[in-house]
C-alpha cells in the first residue's frame, strides 16, 4: 500500500512537472512579449525596458523557467525600483492588472469556489443515486421511462441553459429564492446556503443525470448476476436485494467516476460562477483571460491541474477500497 | 503515469465493425430505430436552415446586423415592443432586446457558427486522435508509454478550463471561429485516442493483419491499408458524441465571452446577454436555449443509435428505444413477483 502511494506520488510529481513546462511554454514563451502585456497599453520604451528587466525576460528561457519554479517552491523577490518586494512561496508572480500577488488573489476567491463545488458534489451524488435507485425499483414501468428521458435531457442541457431556466422560474416568476449573490459562510450560514441553493442545483442536475443513468445500468447488471438469483431462491426480500446487494455493486463505479469527473466539475463551476456572478476562481480565470493577465491564468491552470491529479489518486484508492477485486498496483 | 485515471476500461473492441456487417445492414438497423430517425430529421433540418440562412433571411426581408430602434421600447430599457419578444409578420421570431436586431436571422447564423465550429473541431480531433491512437498501438514501448501518458492526462484535465485559458495567448485579431476550431480540436481528443488505440490493438492480433505484416508490408502500409478501415466503426460512433460535445463547448466559450465575438451571432453569446433580459423578455432566453438543447440532444440520440446499428451486440447506453435490456429487466421483475 505505501509502495503504491510512493509510486503514485512520484508519478503525480512527474505529470505536474511536465504540465508546468508545457503551460510555461504556451503562456510565457509563445505569445511574443509578456513585458508589453505587463506594462499595459500606455507604455513608453523606457518603462518597457524596466518591466523586461524586472520580469527577468532578458535571461535565457530555461533560466526564466527555473525562476518560475523557484518562485513556486521558495518564493521570489521583485525589485520595484525603490526597493525589493518579496513574494512568498508558492509565488506565481504578480498580476499584470494590479500588481497583487496571484496567490493572494486566488486565496481570496477560493471560498466561493469551494462552497459551490462541495455542495454540488454532495447534491449530485444524492440526486444521481436516488434517481437511479428509483428507476431500478420501478423498472419496466412508466416512471422508469420518464426518468430515463429526463436524465437524457439533463445530460444534454448545458449549465447556463438550466441555470437560466431555474432562475426564471424560482427567482423571477415564483420568487421563492433570491437572485444568487455570494454571502461568505462565516458571515451568515443561513444566507450562504439560501443563496447557493440555485447554483448547487443547477450544476448538480447535470452530474446527477449522468450518475442516475450509470447507477441504474450497473444495478441492473448486478441484478442479472447469478448470486442475486441465488439470494432470491433463498427468499431474500426484493428490498434487501436492491438496497444491499445491487446498490453495493453500483458504489465502486460511482466512486471511480466521481474522481474522473473532477475535471468536468471544475469546468462546470467556471460556467456556474460566471452565470450567477459568484466571485470564485473560475470567474477570475475568465476575466483574466479577457484581460490577458497571464500570471493569473497560468496559476489557475496549474492549480487545477494539480487538483485533478490529486483527485485521481484519491479516486483510484477509494475505488480499490470499494471494490476488493481491484488490487492497488 | 498511464494509470493517472486507470479506472475506466477502454471501449470494447469490435473487430468486425462497419466493413464486416455491411453498410446496407447498418443503414437498415439505423432506420429501424424511431428515435434515430427523429434525431436525423431534426439535424437534417438544422443543417438546411444553416446552409439556407442567407436565402431565408432574404425571404423574411431582414438581415443579421441592422438595428431597429423603433421596435424596442427605450422607456422600458429596450424591451421589444409587441407581444412575445416582438414577433410580427416582419420579424418572425421577434427582435433582440436593446438593439432590435432580427432574432430569426441571428439564430440561423448562430446555427451556422455552431455547426461550423463543431464540425471543424471534430475533424481536428479525429485527425489528432487517430494519429496518436494508431502510433500508440504500433509504436515501441517508449512511444506507447509516452502517448498513453499524454492521452490519459488530456482525458483527466478539465477541457473547458484549458480551452478558455488557451484563448488568452492568441492575438485578438485572429478569426474567432477558426480559433475555436483549433482550441477545441487540440484539447478534447483524449477519449477518442484511447478508443482508437484499443481498437487498433485488437485488430493487430487478427490474422489478416498478421498476414499483411508477414507479407512484408511496412508499418505505415499496414496502418493505412489494414487498420484504418477497421477503425471506421468506433470512430464514427464517437464522432456523434464529439459533435454534441463540441456544440456545447462552443456555446459555453461564447457564453463566457471568450468564444465567438460580436457582431457574429452565436447561441452561447445570446444566452449570455439573455442573463440580463430574462425578466423582461423571456423569449430571448427561450429561443437560443431551445436551439442549443435540441441540437445537442439530437446528436446524443443519433450517436447512441449509430453505435447500436454498427454493433447490434451493444446495448443502448441511453436506454431509449426498444432494447433487449428492457425486456430482460421486465423478465427479472416478473421473476421476482
Amino acid at each position: 500500500m505505501s509502495l503504491y502511494f510512493l509510486r503514485r506520488a512520484l508519478g503525480a510529481v512527474l505529470v505536474l512537472l511536465v504540465i508546468s513546462v508545457v503551460v510555461y511554454a504556451i503562456f510565457y514563451v509563445a505569445p511574443g512579449d509578456p513585458a508589453k502585456l505587463a506594462c499595459g497599453p500606455r507604455c513608453n520604451p523606457e518603462q518597457l525596458r524596466q518591466v523586461r528587466e524586472q520580469l527577468g525576460l532578458n535571461d535565457p528561457v530555461y533560466v526564466q523557467y527555473w525562476h518560475f519554479l523557484q518562485g513556486i517552491f521558495v518564493g521570489h523577490d521583485y525589485s520595484t525600483g525603490t526597493g525589493t518586494m518579496h513574494c512568498d512561496a508558492p509565488c506565481f508572480g504578480l498580476s499584470y492588472q494590479n500588481n497583487q500577488q496571484v496567490t493572494d488573489l486566488i486565496a481570496e476567491r477560493l471560498p466561493a469556489t469551494l462552497s459551490l463545488s462541495v455542495g454540488v458534489v454532495v447534491l449530485w451524488l444524492l440526486l444521481g443515486v436516488g434517481i437511479g435507485l428509483l428507476a431500478v425499483v420501478r423498472r419496466g414501468g412508466l416512471l422508469e421511462r420518464a426518468l430515463i428521458w429526463l436524465s437524457l435531457a439533463g445530460t444534454a442541457t448545458p449549465v447556463f441553459v438550466s441555470g437560466l431556466a431555474l432562475m426564471m422560474l424560482f427567482c423571477a416568476y415564483l420568487e421563492w429564492l433570491p437572485f444568487p449573490s455570494y454571502v461568505p459562510l462565516t458571515d451568515d450560514p443561513e444566507q450562504w446556503a439560501w443563496n447557493m441553493l440555485l447554483p448547487w442545483v443547477t450544476l448538480a442536475l447535470l452530474g446527477a443525470s449522468i450518475y442516475a443513468r450509470m447507477t441504474r445500468s450497473s444495478m441492473l447488471e448486478t441484478l442479472a448476476e447469478d448470486h442475486v438469483r441465488t439470494f432470491r431462491a433463498y427468499g431474500v426480500s426484493e428490498r434487501a436485494i436492491i438496497g444491499k446487494h445491487a446498490l453495493r455493486g453500483a458504489v465502486a463505479p460511482i466512486v471511480a467516476m466521481t474522481a474522473a469527473d473532477f475535471g468536468s466539475l471544475i469546468g462546470g463551476t467556471m460556467l456556474t460562477e460566471t452565470m450567477f456572478g459568484l466571485p470564485g476562481v473560475g470567474q477570475m480565470l475568465v476575466r483574466s483571460v479577457q484581460t490577458v493577465d497571464l500570471p493569473v491564468v497560468v496559476a489557475v491552470v496549474m492549480l487545477i491541474g494539480a487538483a485533478v491529479v490529486v483527485a485521481n489518486i484519491i479516486g483510484d484508492t477509494l475505488y480499490a477500497l470499494a471494490d476488493r477485486r481491484v488490487a492497488l498496483r | 503515469m498511464t494509470d493517472l485515471i486507470g479506472t475506466k476500461e477502454p471501449e470494447a473492441v469490435t473487430p468486425n465493425g462497419a466493413a464486416a456487417s455491411g453498410a446496407r445492414q447498418v443503414w437498415r438497423r439505423l432506420r429501424a430505430r424511431k428515435s434515430a430517425l427523429v434525431a436525423a430529421a431534426v439535424l437534417g433540418l438544422l443543417v438546411l436552415l444553416a446552409l439556407g440562412a442567407p436565402l431565408l433571411a432574404a425571404l423574411e426581408g431582414q438581415d443579421a446586423n441592422t438595428y431597429h430602434d423603433a421596435l424596442v421600447d427605450s422607456a422600458r430599457g429596450g424591451v421589444p415592443t409587441g407581444s412575445l419578444g416582438g414577433i410580427s409578420a416582419d420579424h418572425w421570431l421577434g427582435v433582440e432586446p436593446g438593439t432590435g436586431r432580427d432574432l430569426f436571422v441571428r439564430l440561423l447564423y448562430g446555427a451556422r457558427v455552431s455547426l461550423m465550429v463543431a464540425v471543424g473541431a471534430t475533424l481536428v480531433q479525429v485527425l489528432v486522435a487517430v494519429t496518436v491512437g494508431l502510433a500508440a498501438a504500433l509504436g515501441n514501448r517508449f512511444v506507447e508509454g509516452l502517448l498513453n501518458g499524454v492521452t490519459e492526462v488530456m482525458i483527466a484535465m478539465p477541457l473547458l478550463v484549458f480551452a478558455v485559458a488557451l484563448t488568452a495567448v492568441v492575438p485578438p485579431d485572429f478569426p474567432r471561429p477558426a480559433l475555436l476550431v483549433v482550441v477545441i480540436g487540440l484539447v478534447a481528443w483524449g477519449g477518442l485516442a484511447r478508443v482508437v488505440r484499443a481498437q487498433a490493438l485488437g485488430l493487430k492480433k487478427l490474422d489478416y493483419v498478421s498476414a499483411a505484416r508477414l507479407a512484408g508490408g511496412s508499418t505505415w502500409r499496414v496502418a493505412r491499408r489494414e487498420l484504418l478501415p477497421g477503425l471506421a466503426a468506433p470512430v464514427l460512433t464517437y464522432v456523434a458524441y464529439l459533435l454534441s460535445n463540441n456544440i456545447v463547448l462552443e456555446a459555453s466559450m461564447s457564453f463566457l465571452g471568450v468564444g465567438v465575438k460580436p457582431p457574429t451571432p452565436s447561441w452561447g453569446q445570446m444566452l449570455s446577454s439573455a442573463t440580463t433580459w430574462f425578466r423582461t423578455d423571456p423569449m430571448y432566453v427561450v429561443l437560443p436555449a431551445l436551439m442549443l438543447l435540441v441540437t445537442s440532444l439530437a446528436f446524443t440520440v443519433l450517436g447512441d443509435a449509430v453505435r447500436i446499428a454498427l454493433d447490434p451486440r451493444e446495448k443502448s447506453r441511453l436506454g431509449v428505444g426498444r432494447s433487449k435490456k428492457r425486456r430482460a429487466a421486465k423478465k427479472v421483475k416478473g421473476g421476482a413477483a
